[in-house]
């Protein structure tokens, strides 16, 4: 196999006394969709940063293409063509669709904003996800939680990232949103991406994941290939549970 | 979403925008013409030529420094000081020129550099230690003040000569008619030539354009706009130089924050300063730039005000001036919850406060009546903030 696009070794992270992970190692391959299951605690959401420059790792390295990386900042970790949809989408309520899109990258004319080229890419962007927002000019605060996840993720496939990180997807999403995503997840892969994603819905991550890795207390607690285990070992592996 | 309110004559989705705010300055212009029509009811000199040069004039100095507090309420955040930073620097620019003989320009340079310097220092505080912006700018406040007396030394007081160019600039200035007017021509061409490769591009990409005649209809409005203020101030005076200065100080902020890069930054940190780190946005950076900004203009407020009273003293800046300048952008529209405004809301804002402060003095009332007023103004639009805000997150 290949070596993966990104890796952690080692990672570790404290919040004063609070050990959110602990020695954790991770790969993520292009074409492959890894999930990350965990009950709540579990360190999900510090691995997602550690990931994606939005938090430095105590110990341990990141790698990307092999090679040691400092992701000091979301935009170095972007630049390395690592994408990230956070749990609380890290959208600006106040600014429109095609605001919170480019938002930190904006397409430019001259010294002002090009405007034109910005909605027009987000219209097309929207309609590959098949996604139904009413206008791109209203308010992300306007918008259902659906459709805001929509905006989330079109943004992160801005770039023509390799990796696409996302924390906890589904969480605040209805069923039928659920199946729209998880098609859309397959379409990703399909694209060639990596997809890393959290979840502590066991159902979503076996419909979708090539790979679980489980995360129990800030430790590994396993890794699974999707097709072959079975739903009873995955909630043993979280719950920490013995048979 | 098209039912309209028969009582009101306005549609559902117009009442909606205005519960929301998302008018922007209209309702506050609308609300400055009904106050300059009941002052003229009141007292017939009041929309007189000559009461609004005199009115605008006097918006100038403070209105500067209001566009700076636009800048630090988009960040989310507040400058109690700028009204000391305005006296320091007034005292700066009479204290070198007058008593230190230095050349005028480098006073005016000097002082400017002052509100840089404690721009970056509130920055710094902000950016690297996270300490509450209203209380370092309390602080700010009486250290600056302690300052602004120290500078001006035991007489409190500093004359300029009225024939120096500061002066002169700020009191007897005026726009010749011929430059008002290519002025006048050059902007309606410029936003009719703007919009219209907008709506040129945006039919190439395929994207939704509004009707012809509603982009005819806003440069017909503004032409007239112009026009008619040029002609009636053109019956007495004319434009003074120095509101000049401020209407393009506002206009070019207005386009830095609506078209440039650094505009949007702006908003998205006082909307959501975690989400816009998160997307890349160097939020660091923009805190600096909108502290240092708003610290300079007020500096070149204090600057404009030294020249229009040919002398800086312990009042300078002092009193009401930060006050004023503060309620000018909330009243004018600018949310103090971060991320919402327009820079035109100093112009309105100012110009709101200062009629009601020279309607008031037409009308022989006393500064009493006036602060209680002006307060009562600033009580209505900070609540009105207040409820379009829960109207937005409803």
């Amino acid at each position: 196999m290949t070596a993966p696009i990104l890796a952690l070794r080692g990672v570790s992270k404290s919040y004063g006394a609070a050990r959110a992970l602990v020695d954790v190692d991770l790969q993520v391959h292009a074409h492959e969709v890894v999930a990350v299951i965990g009950d709540n605690g579990a360190g999900k959401s510090t691995l997602v940063g550690a990931l994606t420059g939005a938090l430095v790792p105590d110990e341990g390295e990141v790698l990307v293409d092999g090679s040691p990386v400092t992701l000091s900042d979301p935009s170095v970790a972007r630049g390395l063509g690592i994408a990230a949809v956070f749990q609380d989408l890290a959208l600006c309520a106040n600014l429109d669709v095609v605001e919170n899109l480019y938002l930190g990258h904006e397409a430019q004319r001259g010294l002002l904003l090009d405007e034109v080229t910005m909605e027009k890419h987000a219209w097309e962007l929207l309609n590959q996800l098949a996604a139904r927002v009413p206008s791109v000019r209203v308010p992300v605060a306007a918008l259902s939680g659906g459709q805001r996840q929509a905006v989330a993720i079109a943004r992160s496939l801005l770039g023509e990232p390799r990796v696409i990180v996302l924390d906890e997807p589904t969480a605040a999403l209805g069923l039928r949103q659920t199946a729209e995503f998880l098609t859309l997840v397959e379409r990703l892969r399909e694209r060639g991406h990596g997809v890393l994603l959290t979840s502590h819905s066991l159902a979503d991550v076996q419909a979708v994941a090539d790979r679980i890795v489980v995360l129990r207390l800030g430790r590994t607690n396993g890794e699974f290939d999707a097709a072959k285990t079975s739903y009873e070992e995955l909630l043993a592996a979280v719950t920490g549970i013995q048979r | 979403m098209t039912g309209v309110d028969t009582a009101t004559g306005l549609s559902a989705a117009t009442w909606q925008r205005l519960r929301t705010g998302d008018l922007g300055v209209l309702p506050v212009a609308v609300v400055l013409v009904l106050i300059g029509l009941v002052f003229q009811a009141l007292n017939p000199h009041f929309l007189s030529a000559d009461n609004l040069v005199n009115l605008t004039q006097q918006s100038a100095a403070t209105g500067v420094i209001a566009l700076g507090v636009v800048l630090t309420l988009h960040v989310g955040q507040i400058d109690l000081s700028v009204g000391a930073v305005s006296g320091l620097a007034a005292a700066v620019v009479a204290v070198g020129s007058v008593q230190l003989g230095w050349p005028l320009w480098l006073a005016v340079l000097a002082a400017l550099a002052v509100g840089v310097l404690v721009g970056s220092i509130y920055a710094a505080l902000h950016t690297r230690l996270a300490v509450p912006s209203f209380v370092f700018t309390l602080a700010g406040l009486l250290v600056i003040t302690g300052l602004q007396m120290r500078v001006l030394g035991p007489t409190g007081s500093v004359n300029l000569p009225f024939e120096w160019w500061l002066v002169r600039f700020c009191q007897t200035a005026f726009l010749a008619p011929a430059t008002s007017w290519v002025i006048v021509a050059l902007v309606v061409a410029g936003y009719a030539a703007g919009r219209v490769t907008d709506r040129v591009r945006r039919e190439r990409a395929g994207l939704p354009v509004a009707p012809l005649w509603q982009v005819v209809a806003r440069v017909v409005a503004l032409a007239a706009g112009l026009s008619l203020v040029v002609a009636y101030l053109g019956t007495n005076r004319g434009v003074g130089a120095v509101f000049a200065l401020f209407v393009g100080l506002v206009a070019l902020t207005d386009l830095m924050l609506r078209r440039t890069r650094w505009g949007r930054s702006v908003r998205a940190v006082g909307g959501d300063a975690e989400a816009a780190r998160k997307a890349g946005v160097p939020v660091r950076r923009v805190f600096v730039s909108a502290f240092v900004a708003c610290s300079t203009l007020a500096a070149l407020g204090g600057v404009l005000a030294v020249g229009r009273l040919a002398a800086a003293n312990q009042g300078s800046g002092a009193g009401d001036t930060n006050l004023t300048a503060i309620a000018a952008a909330v009243i004018g529209g600018t949310s103090l919850f971060g991320g919402r405004g327009s820079a035109w809301s100093a112009l309105v804002g100012i110009l709101v406060v200062q009629s009601i402060s020279t309607g008031l003095t037409l009308l022989n009332l006393d500064q009493s009546a006036r602060l209680v007023v002006t307060g009562l103004v600033l009580a209505v639009a900070v609540t009105i903030d207040a409820l379009q805000r829960r109207a937005r997150e409803a």
